[in-house]
């Protein structure tokens, strides 16, 4: 479980990097956390590992406190952090044997787990040689087998993703969805909207340090969007006349085949709509929900936030 | 506690096995290590013909205690580089936030690094040493002797513990590879300094003074070590990307320390100068613990060991005696004032006292306590002298010493005690605080007491000295 409160880190006396970052992820769920570059998502990300001391508010972490016992935190903690952090002239195999030892991972469980990982990530055939010569994906994988090797009940994940193929990234959202069933805790930063849509039970969209949305993908596409939107497309022109629509439906645009309408409660509105069409012998082609993805909602929220206008 | 140890041990390890799968390092160093001894070999030889060509009478035995130090100073030069870079080359090839976000310890961490980075260089210096005493087997040339050898070595590793733990320091605390290489230097040319001295040691051919050179290398190795461990904080790790010196701020910082909370100068006297000085309360004890000590200490030293080199017969102190009275009793004060103005001591004592801080600054205080020693060595020295020569220690004392020595020493006991403290705070933990803070607010500390209370009581002092203690010895010499 990761829970904080305020969180704020402050440098130099001046500049926050983080202000008032209040968060609270349980077992099982994904965090995705989203926001430019230098927004303070690495810095929050910091603070959760007990590598940066908090200037204000609280963090508790694998339900330890991240000021008084930042030891258990880090235990308890798998982290793969903005770079890969690989030692060049190690091999794959003795990396993570390093890193089983360091997290005081026994032999054996370090053997099955290493052997485990490198298969499930394909690694296993490069084992034996120097990460040095590893492609950018390869060594992705083997950083996040080095998040994994201590079987961590909470993952902060920074782009975990990022420079691989697409098989080898779908192999990892495996993964991390996998260790969301077996109840792990896991917050993933990320640029890539669609891996955060794809993942995520939850997503928080940072900004200059400050958390300005927090919620599902749902909640952040209603609060942002507004309600969610249906197209009805016509094989030809479909003029109503005076088509009276059920209560809760809006009309918000129309063209010569296509009508779009704003609907609050969907499950009940619906039907009525359709209905209404094909009463007023609507040559109804398609009735479907207008896709909003979270990319809309990012940089709506981004523009609202600069004081600049949105254009989907 | 095994565990703690497994853990050093494990970064240590991984360290070294990163160095030596590195043909960049070790290429070079194997090269060296290997060609040195036959460089040394060959120059000593030279040197040693040409010197005796021109009646120097140099032997080359004499030479190969000097030649071993010098073949195991200079890896150990070389491989700096590697403690140099050992945090912060980790910082900028991105591998160390892992290894930071990792349950080791602080300790465990910092102490896997230095002991990889001492291991290496002595590998590489003792390994010179051991290809040059093999060249030197095979001639018919005396070795040193089992101690003299024992103490090289011992001041090998001195200096490989002094250099390395100076080294992570700059490692921890600089951004960039190239700062900490640029620093480096910092540790290269006081120690080549040192070396130099040890040099002189070698060639005085007073081995116990040698001895003492490797205890204070050892001790002043350990407080680096521990002024490492003290400061060595992940945080300061991660969150400094760019080193920025704002003089402004730290100027208006250091003058917050020295002013206080004072609205004036009389409050700043009776409140702030009062509240240092109590904080200096354990500091002045040690100092004048130390001071009592080393006076009487030296004064023993030369009533017990001055007899034994001078024959001071009944005859000869008298002679001693009329001869001191007679000088002192047509003592020409004008003259002395002229020779010697006021200002003139004034300002050699202040510089003293800064030399003092300068020393101190650059050894955790060792050094700075040590040349107050030395200086109250001389006092005690003095009277000893007096004593042998059957004037009474403690009228000397009152009569010569005293009347400035009030102010002086009282002065010279102060700065001390606040150099003792600005070494002790360098070495203690201060978690929210870097090491450039600490080191900034202990000088205006110091500074505090030197502008506030040194240097009046220096200037009052030599005044004294120049006018009031040759009047009272003149009148009360020729009467001792």
């Amino acid at each position: 479980m990761i829970e904080s409160n305020d969180l704020s880190k402050q440098y130099n006396n001046d500049f926050w990097a983080v202000d008032g970052v209040t968060l609270n992820v349980q077992p099982g769920q994904i965090l995705a956390l989203l926001g430019q570059n230098g927004a303070g998502k690495t810095t929050t990300v910091r603070m959760l590992t007990a590598l940066l001391s908090p200037t204000r508010g609280s963090a508790r972490v694998a339900g330890y406190d991240v000021t008084r016992n930042p030891h258990d935190v880090r235990a308890n903690v798998g982290v793969l952090t903005e770079q890969h952090g690989l030692y060049m002239r190690m091999t794959g195999e003795e990396y993570l044997e390093f890193f089983g030892k360091v997290y005081g991972v026994d032999a054996e469980t370090r053997k099955s787990r290493s052997a485990y990982l490198s298969d499930y990530f394909g690694l296993t055939e490069a084992a034996r040689r120097r990460s040095g010569e590893y492609s950018k994906g390869m060594k992705q994988k083997l950083a996040l087998a080095r998040a994994l090797i201590h079987d961590p009940s909470v993952l902060l994940l920074d782009e975990p993703t990022s420079a691989m193929d697409p098989e080898s990234a779908q192999l990892v959202r495996n993964e991390i969805s996998r260790l969301r069933s077996s109840k792990r805790t896991i917050i993933i930063c990320t640029h890539n909207l669609a891996e955060a849509e794809a993942l995520a039970d939850q997503i928080a969209i940072i900004y200059r340090g400050k958390i300005l949305l927090n919620g599902t993908l749902e909640e952040l596409k209603r609060t942002v969007l507004g309600p969610i939107e249906y197209e009805a497309r016509f094989s030809k022109e479909f003029d109503a006349g005076d088509l009276e629509l059920p209560p809760g439906a809006v009309l918000a645009s129309r063209s010569a085949t296509s009508w779009r309408f704003r609907v609050e409660t969907p499950q009940d509105v619906n039907p009525k709509l359709v209905n209404a069409l094909i009463s007023r012998n609507a040559l109804l082609i398609s009735f479907q929900e207008v896709p909003k993805k979270l990319e809309h909602v990012y940089l709506k929220t981004m523009a609202d936030a600069q004081g600049v206008s949105y254009a989907a | 506690m095994r565990r703690n140890w497994d853990a050093v041990w494990l970064i240590a390890r991984r360290e070294f096995l990163d160095q030596f799968r590195d043909w960049r390092i070790i290429v070079p160093m194997f090269i060296l290590v290997s060609l040195f001894p036959f460089i040394a070999d060959n120059t000593t030889r030279q040197a040693v013909n040409f010197m005796n060509r021109f009646g120097g009478d140099l032997i080359l035995d004499r030479i190969v205690p000097f030649a071993v130090l010098v073949i195991g100073f200079f890896p150990l030069s070389f491989t700096l580089i590697v403690a140099l870079e050992s945090f912060v080359g980790e910082k900028e090839r991105g591998t160390i936030e892992p290894l930071l976000s990792s349950p080791l310890g602080d300790n465990q961490m910092y102490l896997g690094k230095l002991l990889v980075g001492i291991a290496t260089p002595l590998l590489f210096s003792y390994g010179s040493i051991g290809i040059y005493l093999l060249l030197l087997a095979r001639r018919a040339v005396q070795f040193p002797s089992a101690y003299m050898m024992t103490l090289i070595l011992l001041l090998t590793f001195a200096h490989a513990v002094l250099m390395v733990s100076a080294a992570i320091v700059i490692s921890v605390q600089a951004t960039t590879i190239r700062a900490a290489n640029l620093l480096a230097s910092f540790v290269v040319v006081p120690v080549a300094f040192l070396l130099q001295g040890e040099t002189v040691l070698i060639f005085w051919g007073d081995e116990s003074v040698l001895f003492y050179a490797v205890i204070g290398l050892t001790i002043l190795s350990g407080l680096l070590i521990r002024l490492g461990l003290s400061h060595f904080k992940r945080e300061y790790l991660l969150g400094r990307e760019i080193d920025t010196l704002n003089f402004k701020s730290m100027g208006r910082a250091f003058l917050e320390r020295v002013t206080g909370n004072a609205k004036s100068i009389v409050e700043w006297y009776t409140v702030e100068i009062p509240s240092t000085l109590r904080q200096l309360r354990r500091p002045l004890l040690i100092i004048l613990g130390v001071a009592v000590l080393t006076v009487a200490s030296s004064y023993l030293w030369v009533v017990i060991n001055t007899p034994k080199h001078i024959d001071l017969t009944p005859d000869k102190i008298d002679e001693f005696q009329q001869y001191i009275r007679e000088n002192l009793g047509n003592l020409d004060v004008a003259i002395l004032h002229e020779n010697i103005p006021a200002h003139w001591v004034f300002l050699s004592n202040v510089r003293a006292t800064v030399l003092l801080l300068v020393a101190g600054l650059m050894s955790f205080s060792t050094i700075g306590i040590t040349l107050f020693m030395v200086n109250m060595a001389l006092i005690g020295g003095f009277l000893g002298g007096a004593s042998l020569i059957h004037f009474s220690p403690f009228l000397v004392f009152v009569v010569a010493i005293l009347p400035h020595g009030i102010f002086e020493l009282t002065a010279v006991i102060i700065s001390t005690a606040a150099v003792l403290k600005l070494g002790a705070m360098l070495v203690t933990p201060q978690p929210d605080k870097s090491l450039g803070e600490i080191f900034l607010l202990s000088l205006a500390d110091w500074f505090r007491v030197f502008i506030g209370l040194v240097v009046p009581l220096l200037a009052i002092a030599a005044v004294v000295e120049v006018y009031v203690t040759p009047q009272i010895i003149k009148m009360a010499f020729p009467y001792l």
